[in-house]
Parts: C-alpha cells; sequence; structure tokens
C-alpha cells in the first residue's frame, strides 16, 4: 500500500511538472505581452520587463518559475497592480470554495437518495422520474439552470438577490445550479449500482436472516452501493471548476473561476498559469485521495494487496 | 381429491406416442446483432424521441439560414433593433411581439413582418443567427468527436494489439495526460492557437481522445482473452471471420455509444468556452455566443436568451437520450 | 413423528412481460421433525422456488403465491405479515444456498455477518453476539475462530465460505434448514466435507433439513425421504429406499437410470429425451407425458392423482390405475445402485 501511494504522487508530480513546463512554455510562446501597450516607450517596456525579470535567458526563467513554484510563488499579476498571483488566488479562494462545497454536500446527499430511491422502486413511475431528472440534470448545462434561476426566482420572483456576494441567501443559486450536474450523475451510477448490489446473493442471505427491510437497504445495499461512488468524485470536482467559472460570472461572484475568466479576457498569463496550476493540482490530489480512499472503504483491496482492475 | 370423472374412457389407457419434436423447436428465428440492436432501440421510446429531434434540429440547421432572406450579420438598428418574438398563432404563449411593459415593439418600429425569434440590439434576425450558430456548434462536435475516435481507436487498438512494452508505455503516457483536467488543457490550447473554430477543435480533440483510446484498449483486451472468441476458434472460424463477427460488432458498439455520449460533451465545451470569452469571435455565431449574448441581456431582453438555451438544452438532453438508448441497445446482457 | 412444516396446494406464479410462469402448480409436501427431504428435479422443476417460498423470498414482483397454505407448526406463513416473518426468518427456518463464493457480503467481517441474526432474533449484546459468533465458527469447524471472526468473506476459501453461511444458518438453532443446492459449487472433496458436517450438525441440534439437489448421490447420502418434482408438481414422494428400489414414476425412473453407475461397464449415460414442459403454457395432463416413454392418450389430458403406494409413499402417474398397462421399471435404474 505505501509503495503503491509512493508511486502514485511520484506520477502526480511528474504530471505536475509536465502541466508546469507546458504553461511555461506557453507563455513564451502567446502573442502578445502586456506591456504591448502603445503608450508606453521602448524604454518603458525594457525596464518593466527587467523588473519582471522578462530579460533573462528562457531557461533561467524557466528555473525561477519552477522554483518559485516551489515556495508557492506564482509570479506576479500584469493587471492587478503587480500583486503576487498566490496572494490574489487566496484573497478569491474563499467564496469558490464555499458554493463548491456546498455544491457538492447538497449534490451528493440529494442524488444519492434519488439514486437509492429510483433503484428500489425500478421500473415505476417513480423510477422514470428521477431518471428523467438526471437526464436533465446531465444535460442541461449549468449555466442554463443558473440563467433560469435568476431569471425567474431573482429578478421576476424577487426571492433571492440576483447576483453578488453576501449571506447564505447569496449562496443558494449558485450552489444550487452547481449542483444539478451532481445530483445527476450521483443519482444515475447510484442507481445503477444499487441494482447491481441488489441483485447480488449477499442481499438474500441477509433477507434469510431476518433482517428488516431497512437493515438490508442501509446496512447491506446501500453501504456496498455507495464505494464506487468515491470513482467519480475526481471527475465531479472537475465539474464543479469547470461550472464555477460560468456560474461566478452570472451571479458576479468575486471568486477564483470569476477572476480566472476576467484573467483571460485580459490575457494576464501568470494568473492564468497560477490558477490552471490549482485547478491541475486540486484535481490530481483529489483522484489521489479517491484511490487511497478506495482501498481503505473496500476491504477486498484494503487487505487483498491487488487493485480491481 | 379422487377425480370421478366420466370422460376417461378405457380407450385412454392405451400408449400412444407423443411427440417431443414441438419442444424442442426453437421458437424465434436468429437475429443478427445490428438488427437487434436497432429492434431494441426502437423499441426504447425516449431514443426515439431523442433521435427525431435530432435530425429535426439537423435539418433545420441546414436548411433554415438558406430559406431565410436575412445573413446572420445583417444589421438594421434603425429600423428593426431588439423586437420581440412574435410568432403567428403562437401568441397566446407571449411570443406577440410585446415588450414586457406590454408596448408592442413592431408597432413602434413600424415593421409589418414577424421575426420568429426576435432580433437583437444590431436588429439581426436572431432565428437566423440560431439555426446557422446551431450549424457552427453541431459542425464543431461533429469533427471533434470523429477526431476523437480516430485517435482513440488507434491508439487504443495499437496498445492493445501489441501488448507488452508498447502497451506498458503508451499506458503510462495515457496515465499522465489524464491527469491534467480537459478544462485546463483545453484552455491552455486555446489561449495558444487563438480562437476560432478550427482552435477549438482541435483543443477539444487534443482533450478528449483519451476516453475513446481507453474504451477501445479495454474492449479489444477483453475480448481477445474471451471464450466465445476462443470457442469460435477452436470451431475453425478464421481470423477473418472472428475479426468481423465477433471482435468489430462488439467494439464499434463501444465506439458508437462513446462517440454519442462525446458529442453532447464537445457542444457544451463549445457552449463553455463562449462564456469565458475563448469561443466563437463575432460577427460569427455559434449556440455558446448566442446563449452567452443572451445571458448579457438576461435582465432587460430575456427572449434573446431563450431560444439559444432551448436549442442547446433540447440538443443536448436527445443526445443523451439516444446515447443511453443506444447503450442499452448494445448490451447483449440486455437481449431477451 | 410429528409434523413441523406441512405445505398444502402451493402455487407460485412469476410474471414476465412475455407471459405468466406457473413455477409452482399445486405442491403438498410434510416435513417432520429431525428429518431430512430431499427434493429433488431438474432445473426449472420449482424445487427453489418451493423452498423460497417457504422461507417468503419470492421477490413480488414479478412473483406471488397465488394459493395454498405453508403451515409452520400450525401457523400459516403465507398470510403473515411482511415484520412477522421476519421473526421466523433465520430464527425458526434459516437457509443456506448454492454459491458461497456470493452468498456473503465482501464488506462486512464474518463476524458481523453471523452476529446480525443473533442480535435481531435472541436480543444478544454485541459483545456476546461476538462470542457466540466465535463458538458457531468452532462448531463448523474453522480452525483459529478467534481471528477468523474478524476477517472478510476474501479471505477464506470455497469450502470455508460454506461453512460460514452454515454457520449464519444455525446460528438462532433454527427447527429447519433449507439447503438449496449447498455443495454444488464446491470441489467434490469438499461437497462431502460440507454434507458431513450439515449430518453431523443435524445430530446435534435437532434440525430438520429440507436439501433440494438434483445430485441423487447427495439424496442416499442425507436424505430420509425423497419428493421428486417434475414441471412445478410434486410426482413422487416416499422414503429413500422405496425411492431408490421400489420407484414408480417413469421420471424417477428416468433420473435414476441417468445416474451413472459404479458397478455396471455403461458406454454412455442414459439422458431422458426431450426437455421439460414451458411453464408459461403448462400441459393439461401429465407433465412428464411428452417425454414418457409409457405415455397414454389419458395422460395428455388429465392430471393423474395421487394414489398411495406405501404409508409413506405417493406417486401421481396413470400408470397406477387399474386400466393401465402394466409396465415395469427399465433395469438401467440400476437398483442398489446407491453410492453408500
Amino acid at each position: 500500500m505505501a509503495r503503491y501511494i509512493a508511486g502514485r504522487i511520484g506520477y502526480l508530480i511528474i504530471t505536475l511538472f509536465i502541466i508546469a513546463s507546458f504553461t511555461f512554455l506557453l507563455m513564451q510562446l502567446l502573442p502578445g505581452s502586456p506591456f504591448n501597450s502603445e503608450k508606453l516607450t521602448a524604454d518603458q517596456i525594457q525596464i518593466l520587463k527587467h523588473e519582471y525579470n522578462l530579460d533573462d535567458p528562457i531557461p533561467i526563467q524557466f528555473i525561477h518559475y519552477i522554483g518559485g513554484m516551489l515556495h508557492g510563488d506564482f509570479g506576479v499579476s500584469f493587471t492587478y497592480d503587480g500583486r503576487p498571483v498566490s496572494d490574489l488566488i487566496v484573497h478569491r479562494i474563499g467564496p469558490s470554495a464555499t458554493i463548491g462545497f456546498e455544491a457538492v454536500v447538497f449534490g451528493t446527499i440529494v442524488g444519492l437518495l434519488l439514486g437509492i430511491i429510483a433503484a428500489l422502486k425500478r421500473n415505476t413511475y417513480i423510477d422514470y422520474l428521477a431518471m428523467f431528472i438526471a437526464v436533465l440534470g446531465i444535460s442541461i448545462p449549468s449555466f442554463v439552470f443558473a440563467g433560469l434561476l435568476q431569471y425567474y426566482i431573482g429578478v421576476k420572483l424577487e426571492w433571492l438577490p440576483i447576483a453578488f456576494w453576501g449571506g447564505f441567501k447569496f449562496h443558494i443559486m449558485p450552489a444550487f445550479s452547481l449542483a444539478v450536474g451532481v445530483i445527476a450523475n450521483i443519482a444515475r451510477f447510484m442507481r445503477t449500482e444499487m441494482l447491481d448490489v441488489l441483485g447480488q446473493d449477499y442481499i438474500v442471505t441477509a433477507t434469510a436472516k431476518g433482517l428488516s427491510k431497512a437493515s438490508v437497504i442501509f446496512k447491506h445495499s446501500v453501504r456496498n452501493a455507495m464505494i464506487p461512488i468515491v470513482t467519480i468524485l475526481g471527475p465531479m470536482v472537475v465539474g464543479i471548476m469547470t461550472g464555477s467559472l460560468v456560474i461566478e460570472q452570472i451571479f458576479a461572484i468575486p471568486g477564483i473561476g470569476d477572476q480566472f475568466v476576467n484573467s483571460i479576457t485580459k490575457r494576464d498569463y501568470p494568473m492564468i498559469m497560477g490558477t490552471t496550476l490549482l485547478f491541475s493540482i486540486l484535481f490530481l490530489v483529489v483522484i489521489l485521495i479517491v484511490d487511497i480512499l478506495y482501498g481503505v472503504i473496500d476491504p477486498r483491496i484494503r487487505l487483498g494487496g491487488g487493485r480491481k482492475s | 381429491m379422487s377425480v370421478v370423472n366420466d370422460n376417461i374412457t378405457l380407450d385412454m389407457f392405451q400408449p400412444a406416442q407423443i411427440s417431443a419434436d414441438e419442444s424442442d423447436r426453437i421458437s424465434a428465428p436468429s437475429i443478427g446483432f445490428w438488427k437487434d440492436a436497432w429492434l431494441r432501440l426502437r423499441k426504447n421510446k425516449a431514443a426515439v424521441v431523442g433521435l427525431f429531434f435530432i435530425v429535426l434540429i439537423v435539418i433545420m440547421a441546414i436548411v433554415a439560414p438558406m430559406l431565410s432572406k436575412y445573413g446572420i450579420d445583417d444589421q438594421d438598428v434603425v429600423n428593426r433593433q431588439n423586437l420581440y418574438p412574435r410568432i403567428p398563432g403562437l401568441e397566446w404563449l407571449g411570443f406577440d411581439g410585446k415588450d414586457s411593459t406590454g408596448m408592442d415593439t413592431y408597432e413602434l418600429n413600424g415593421v409589418k413582418q414577424n421575426f420568429w425569434f426576435g432580433t437583437d440590439e444590431l436588429g439581426r434576425d436572431i432565428w437566423v443567427r440560431v439555426w446557422a450558430g446551431t450549424r457552427i456548434s453541431l459542425i464543431i462536435a461533429l469533427i471533434a468527436s470523429i477526431g476523437d475516435c480516430l485517435i482513440g481507436v488507434a491508439y487504443g487498438g495499437i496498445s492493445a494489439y501489441y501488448g507488452g512494452l508498447v502497451d506498458n508505455v503508451m499506458q503510462r503516457v495515457i496515465e499522465i495526460l489524464a491527469g491534467i483536467p480537459n478544462l485546463v488543457l483545453i484552455i491552455l490550447f486555446i489561449l495558444w492557437l487563438g480562437g476560432g473554430m478550427t482552435s477549438i477543435i482541435l483543443a477539444l480533440i487534443i482533450s478528449g481522445w483519451i476516453g475513446m483510446a481507453r474504451i477501445v484498449r479495454g474492449q479489444v483486451l477483453k475480448l481477445k482473452n474471451q471464450e466465445f472468441v476462443l470457442a469460435s476458434r477452436t470451431l475453425g472460424s478464421s481470423d477473418q471471420r472472428i475479426i468481423w463477427k465477433h471482435l468489430i460488432p462488439n467494439v464499434l458498439g463501444q465506439i458508437i455509444i462513446t462517440l454519442m455520449f462525446t458529442i453532447p460533451g464537445a457542444i457544451f465545451f463549445e457552449a463553455f468556452l463562449s462564456f469565458i470569452g475563448l469561443g466563437i469571435p463575432a460577427p460569427a455565431a455559434s449556440l455558446g455566443s448566442l446563449n452567452q449574448a443572451g445571458f448579457e441581456n438576461l435582465q432587460i431582453y430575456p427572449y434573446m436568451a431563450l431560444f439559444p438555451a432551448l436549442i442547446l438544452s433540447i440538443l443536448m438532453i436527445s443526445f443523451n437520450l439516444l446515447a443511453d438508448g443506444l447503450r442499452d441497445a448494445f448490451d447483449p446482457r440486455m437481449r431477451k | 413423528m410429528d409434523k413441523l412444516l406441512e405445505i398444502k396446494d402451493l402455487q407460485v406464479t412469476f410474471k414476465t412481460y412475455a407471459a405468466t410462469v406457473q413455477a409452482v402448480r399445486g405442491v403438498n409436501l410434510t416435513v417432520n421433525k429431525r428429518e431430512t427431504l430431499a427434493i429433488v428435479g431438474e432445473s426449472g422443476s420449482g424445487k427453489s422456488v418451493t423452498s423460497k417460498a417457504i422461507m417468503g423470498l419470492i421477490p413480488n414482483p414479478p412473483g406471488k403465491i397465488t394459493g395454498g397454505e405453508i403451515l409452520f407448526e400450525g401457523t400459516d406463513l403465507t398470510k403473515l405479515s411482511e415484520r412477522k416473518m421476519q421473526k421466523y426468518r433465520g430464527n425458526e427456518i434459516s437457509m443456506i444456498f448454492q454459491d458461497p463464493m456470493t452468498s456473503l457480503n465482501p464488506t462486512m467481517t464474518i463476524g458481523k455477518q453471523i452476529a446480525e441474526g443473533l442480535r435481531k432474533h435472541q436480543g444478544l449484546s454485541k459483545s456476546e453476539a461476538r462470542k457466540r459468533a466465535v463458538q458457531l465458527l468452532d462448531l463448523v469447524g474453522i480452525p483459529n475462530p478467534q481471528v477468523r471472526v474478524k476477517q472478510y468473506p476474501h479471505e477464506f476459501s470455497g469450502g470455508m465460505r460454506q461453512r460460514v453461511v452454515i454457520a449464519i444458518a444455525l446460528a438462532c438453532n433454527p427447527k429447519l434448514l433449507i439447503a438449496d443446492e449447498p455443495t454444488t459449487a464446491l470441489d467434490v472433496t469438499i461437497q462431502a466435507q460440507i454434507l458431513d458436517l450439515m449430518k453431523d450438525l443435524q445430530a446435534k441440534m435437532d434440525t430438520a433439513i429440507i436439501l433440494i439437489t438434483h445430485d441423487l448421490g447427495v439424496v442416499a447420502n442425507m436424505a430420509h425421504r425423497v419428493a421428486v418434482m417434475y414441471g412445478g408438481k410434486i410426482v413422487e414422494t416416499g422414503t429413500v429406499d422405496e425411492i431408490f428400489y421400489r420407484p414408480k414414476h417413469p421420471y424417477t425412473w428416468g433420473l435414476l437410470s441417468s445416474m451413472p453407475k459404479l458397478h455396471t461397464r455403461q458406454s454412455e449415460l442414459l439422458a431422458i429425451p426431450g426437455t421439460p414442459p414451458d411453464l408459461a403454457n403448462p400441459p393439461k395432463g401429465c407433465p412428464f407425458a411428452a417425454r414418457c416413454p409409457h405415455a397414454m392418450k389419458v395422460c395428455t389430458e388429465f392430471m393423474p392423482d395421487y394414489s398411495d403406494v406405501s404409508d409413506t409413499q405417493q406417486v401421481a402417474c396413470w400408470l397406477q390405475d387399474e386400466r393401465a398397462p402394466k409396465v415395469e421399471p427399465p433395469e438401467t435404474i440400476g437398483v442398489g445402485g446407491r453410492t453408500r
């Protein structure tokens, strides 16, 4: 197990290095520089370049870049008055993390319930309804949901604030918009897993012991069906990150996603690269945790040593 | 429970040879793989509805812009700016050309004809723009998905076919690439290549082929060692027959299913890119850029977001329903 | 002998998309205390469905008990609510299943799986149940039970898992144990061990056993009485000696003939030609008529009644009717072909 984890961390570092090199390379290749403004003279550009260490040879810049990264230094933003990228990210991470977390928790709970109910009532109208909701959730982009909510609940009914950041009232619509995809994916996955487990012989054994229906469903079926759910955590986090870029824009939330989109429009490369790396690290760490977690909660893997292919 | 039955006569106790052949007959004729899949797909109402809407939207995307007298960039800020949708016969649904205050935007501007989906702030016909945008989105999704498919099948096939060291190296490469979130890969590529259709397609292919490669490799490896292939070989089938009768139908089914799930994914990403300012540049339209423009005007002119969002959603739902249906239809375990 | 279980005219149907399958069509059975009754028959004869019906484990939908009574010590189990039935399951009546590889929950320790029933039915505390689980593992012959009780099913071999399954079934000293092909999925050498264990435990615990099998060797080894099922009906019942030495039904003859024998040289095994009836459209008369070498016209038209051959042997066959021609059983049934 320890060897396996060490190997996985090795992969993580290689992947991150590749991403970092790629982002660095892109910065060199990209057309345009933040100092291409016509107002600046050649001398001024030179001074600025020197200030940002952009006049060093490229390999030296690369070493600086990677070295800085290891210290949590992702360079300085071109647009936000030269503030360090890491500062800006830390400053903005709160709202993004909050709605992301709320969406994951709410989406997972609702999704699990929907999936369990659909499986227990399979081939009834309840099942069909739950799965139709799931198809809608998977198909309809989160920004369409966000738009619908914003227009009807925010603009027309005025039940919730249309946008901006504040107390819990401000979280509801953006978190729900993000959660829709989570609900749909988890519900579908859980239904399949539940049906699979419910068809297993050990469920009959459990029933034959005289256990109550609730015991059979929760202790034997749901527990086992939930184990593979952790595998979709990785894609789910990417889904939330993707969604947050758009949702934060629509609801004007001062989070990382909103900042990222702004830095793309303004071609603020250090900011783009910093956020990109942050997203990559987040994703890699999540899939690493998922893999380890899977080994912990499934005794077949934990003690068997080998992994299920 | 003794039976006193007058119907039982002595002659009924003569030995009688009853034919057992009846019960041995196979009741249904055998049906080929593709025909069987098609029959099952046809029974799936949701998939049929999905297929119907896909066909309808594709036809509209091809035909509607050609039949309209307006081009996608025909502006007229003087005479027909921000006209609300007016569809004869559907006035009761709110498509009566009146704005939120009840003013008839057509009367105000003295416009006689109907704009079914309304016009935008530059006076362009949204009907034309929506269908032309749908066309662009569909083309992007289709080419990207086919690209995914070609690279993925080649990569996965080679990896599984050669096995050993080749497979090992190729899988390590995939493992590292899979560690990079799609989102990041696509954004970096478009920043590098610049906006536009080609770079969007390339970015989608670069981030999308890995899934297909993994599925193809998995399928080929699984099938290579499966007992029915061995059984068929034992019965003297030629390699040709095994490949065409066993491997291709099974792998192809999986490829088609994956392709069907990739298309809506690509449509979504195109729309998403427009939202973060990396989409198709103006004045060309895609479903994404139309949605984005609509959302910017959501509070003042909600109709501008309505139709692009509606078509985008219907398209995504239809592809997902069809893909679900295909998955069930191709799954041999579902065969009754 | 005391009757423990009496099944009267049990009928079970399954609704599928295409048709309604009458899996069990009027089964009558008695199980006495402490005895072993074997139900034999080929796949689809209704023997497993009958046993699931006793446990109240017919999945509904699609299955349903459409008629008859299952009297366990005088209580009709078919009339009980789900909650009341739970008091019988695993407590008064237990079941062991065919495949030990799949009949244990892979993510729960063996100890917990044994303890569950004990805690539910006997109200034991956690530690009491754990102690009892260790005793049970010891009882079913699992070495080192203190350690094994904390392990997961994948750490056990097939034979050991079946011992665990037996321990779970016997945890609450049930009066009736239903064993649905308990050895089919095991290696031959392990089979004998498991059967010996069951016999041994039956003697210790005074349990009655319903043994469902298609292996006549197992029947000869284990059973006191035998019920032969075909096409959702019982066609013949009798003591094990009666069924092996004086069988009356042509289907029983066919079953015995198809059993390989050691002391005679056979160039090939004798199979019963044809296939079982389609229970979605069950035949009007005797279900075996279509495959019976002695079939008469009456067989296809009317279901024969049970006739008593002895106090303990009943058979449903028109050949027993006085009007029928006298037919002798074929020699291939190999009288004396018992394996032990």
